[in-house]
């Protein structure tokens, strides 16, 4: 009989933690970022049918970098979690927070007990009453939190994005204009220098909208904002 | 190698893209007839359907629909009955389900209420987990289910009688569809109303309907039709200019679901009552 070999467990997590990152590195990246009505999110994705960005519910947004199978049942569950949540109590007892948590809970068991983690990264947002009470989150491939403030990053290119838009992002809050801009030469800048409006995903939650806050904008639409 | 082996991919066990399913296979308790249809053998309270037919539950309604120059118009009147009591007087028959549709109900109020609220779920559930919104068709396909699903409450005496409308963006016209207890769907391209006015409201609107109503007339007819039926049937509410209760009409059209105002229909039904006075 063969003996197992002995995996230390911090060798066994290391590893899992750089075959998840390798797979994340090679997706492409996103920014969701408040601006004065809510928040903009923005994707570098070609396709003009298979989107990164979608809706969970009235006011909350999920996007996910990494391996698409993966990324998508995260954000079914998370519609059916919040749809039962909405039913079951009321509309406004579904919040960001608590699919964060949730989130966090699956990625992290999974991170830990499954042979292959997850390669995803997930970003979380929640257009609020008031520009004060706008949450985002954070969400990586072992399940660890980080709740932001302002704008963040998802995917390959996150790190070099990020450093940009630290830089570039004005204290005040930005209008809806000034923050697609601030993306669009993160986007150039940070991850392909070639990246054009046509191959941007653009999405909002929009506070001035009545009920369901999120809105896709179609690129016609963006570039009109941009002008 | 054998084929058995070889897992073959099978899209139906798939998460489905509806809330309905998703509830009956995961969470079955949450679903209205989890209460009446399927607990009551196992409490042994098969036998209660029969008597409790007769117990007070809230009862309507007259909802009537019908097509007009724009779209389809929808519209109820307020009042809930509980046997020989009014329960409410201003209680909302016709409900908003997404940007295109709207659905009124007779029946039970509490599991009127409930597959409302369901349905619009329902819809909204599907246009998040596929991206696009069902097609007109899809939807009354999908009230239908839950309606057919229903009916072991019907056998408790729970019926639930949908009226649905919505914009058909594909054909550019408003449509109409109604149902039986069984789940049964049935397309009407003029008009339709349940409930317990509904033949009252069905016998004004065949005299008054025309194909191609323009809106202020529609309007006018819903109203009529409305208060036609308030006349001869004890569960429909007329309207109640004392206490500002007017009939509920909503519009579909091409630019999506709106509320005829207050002051419009204050308007309108005044004008009917003033000209049924004269008569």
């Amino acid at each position: 009989m063969a003996l197992p070999y002995y995996v230390s467990p911090e060798q066994m997590m290391q590893d899992r933690a750089e075959y998840a990152k390798k797979g994340i590195a090679k997706g492409r990246s996103i920014i969701a970022m408040e601006y004065s009505e809510g928040v903009l999110f923005v994707a570098d994705n070609p396709s003009v049918s298979l989107f990164k960005i979608s809706e969970i519910y009235d006011s909350i947004a999920f996007s996910g970098a990494g391996r698409y199978s993966e990324f998508e049942n995260l954000r079914k569950a998370g519609i059916q979690h919040a749809d039962v949540k909405g039913m079951m109590y009321s509309r406004e007892d579904v919040t960001a927070r608590s699919l964060a948590n949730g989130y966090s809970q699956i990625l992290g068991t999974l991170f830990s007990q499954e042979m292959k983690p997850y390669e995803v990264e997930l970003l979380l947002a929640q257009v609020g009453e008031t520009p004060e009470r706008n949450e985002l989150y954070r969400i990586s491939f072992d399940g660890s939190i980080v709740d932001e403030r302002k704008f963040t990053a998802i995917g390959g290119r996150s790190e070099a994005i990020l450093t940009l838009l630290r830089k570039e992002t004005p204290e005040t809050c930005p209008s809806l204009k000034e923050a697609l801009t601030l993306c669009q030469h993160a986007f150039e800048r940070g991850a392909d220098p070639r990246s054009s409006l046509e191959g941007l995903e653009v999405a909002l939650l929009d506070r001035t909208r009545k009920g369901r806050k999120f809105r896709r904008v179609p690129t016609p639409e963006a570039s009109q904002i941009l002008a | 190698m054998n084929s058995d082996n070889i897992p073959f991919p099978n899209f139906s066990a798939d998460p489905c893209s509806s809330f309905y399913q998703y509830l009956t296979s995961q969470r079955p308790e949450l679903l209205p007839m989890a209460r009446w249809g399927t607990l009551l053998p196992q409490q042994g309270l098969a036998d209660a359907p029969l008597t409790s037919r007769h117990l007070p539950w809230p009862h309507g309604t007259t909802v009537l629909a019908f097509t007009y120059q724009n779209g389809v118009l929808i519209s109820g009147d307020r009042r809930a009955t509980e046997g020989f009591q009014i329960a409410a007087n201003r209680m909302e028959k016709v409900f908003q389900t997404d940007d295109y549709s709207a659905m009124a109900i007779a029946g039970a109020a509490g599991p009127c209420v409930e597959m409302a609220k369901l349905f619009r779920i329902e819809l909204e559930h599907y246009e998040k987990l596929d991206g696009q919104p069902l097609t007109c068709e899809g939807k009354a396909n999908r009230l239908g289910h839950m309606v057919k699903a229903n009916f072991p409450m019907v056998l408790q005496g729970l019926v639930v009688i949908p009226l649905f409308v919505g914009y058909d963006h594909k054909r550019e016209t408003g449509r109409l569809f109604k149902y039986d207890i069984t789940g049964g769907r049935y397309e009407d391209t003029e008009f339709h109303a349940v409930g317990s006015g509904g033949k009252d409201a069905r016998l004004t609107l065949k005299e008054h309907y025309r194909k191609n109503l323009p809106e202020g007339e529609a309007v006018r007819v819903a109203l009529r039709a409305l208060l036609n039926a308030a006349d001869e049937d004890v569960g429909t509410g007329g309207p109640d200019l004392v206490r500002r209760i007017f009939p509920t009409v909503k519009l579909v059209d091409r630019q999506g679901v709106r509320d005829v105002e207050e002051p419009q229909l204050a308007a309108v039904c005044e004008a009917l009552m003033n000209q049924q006075q004269e008569t």
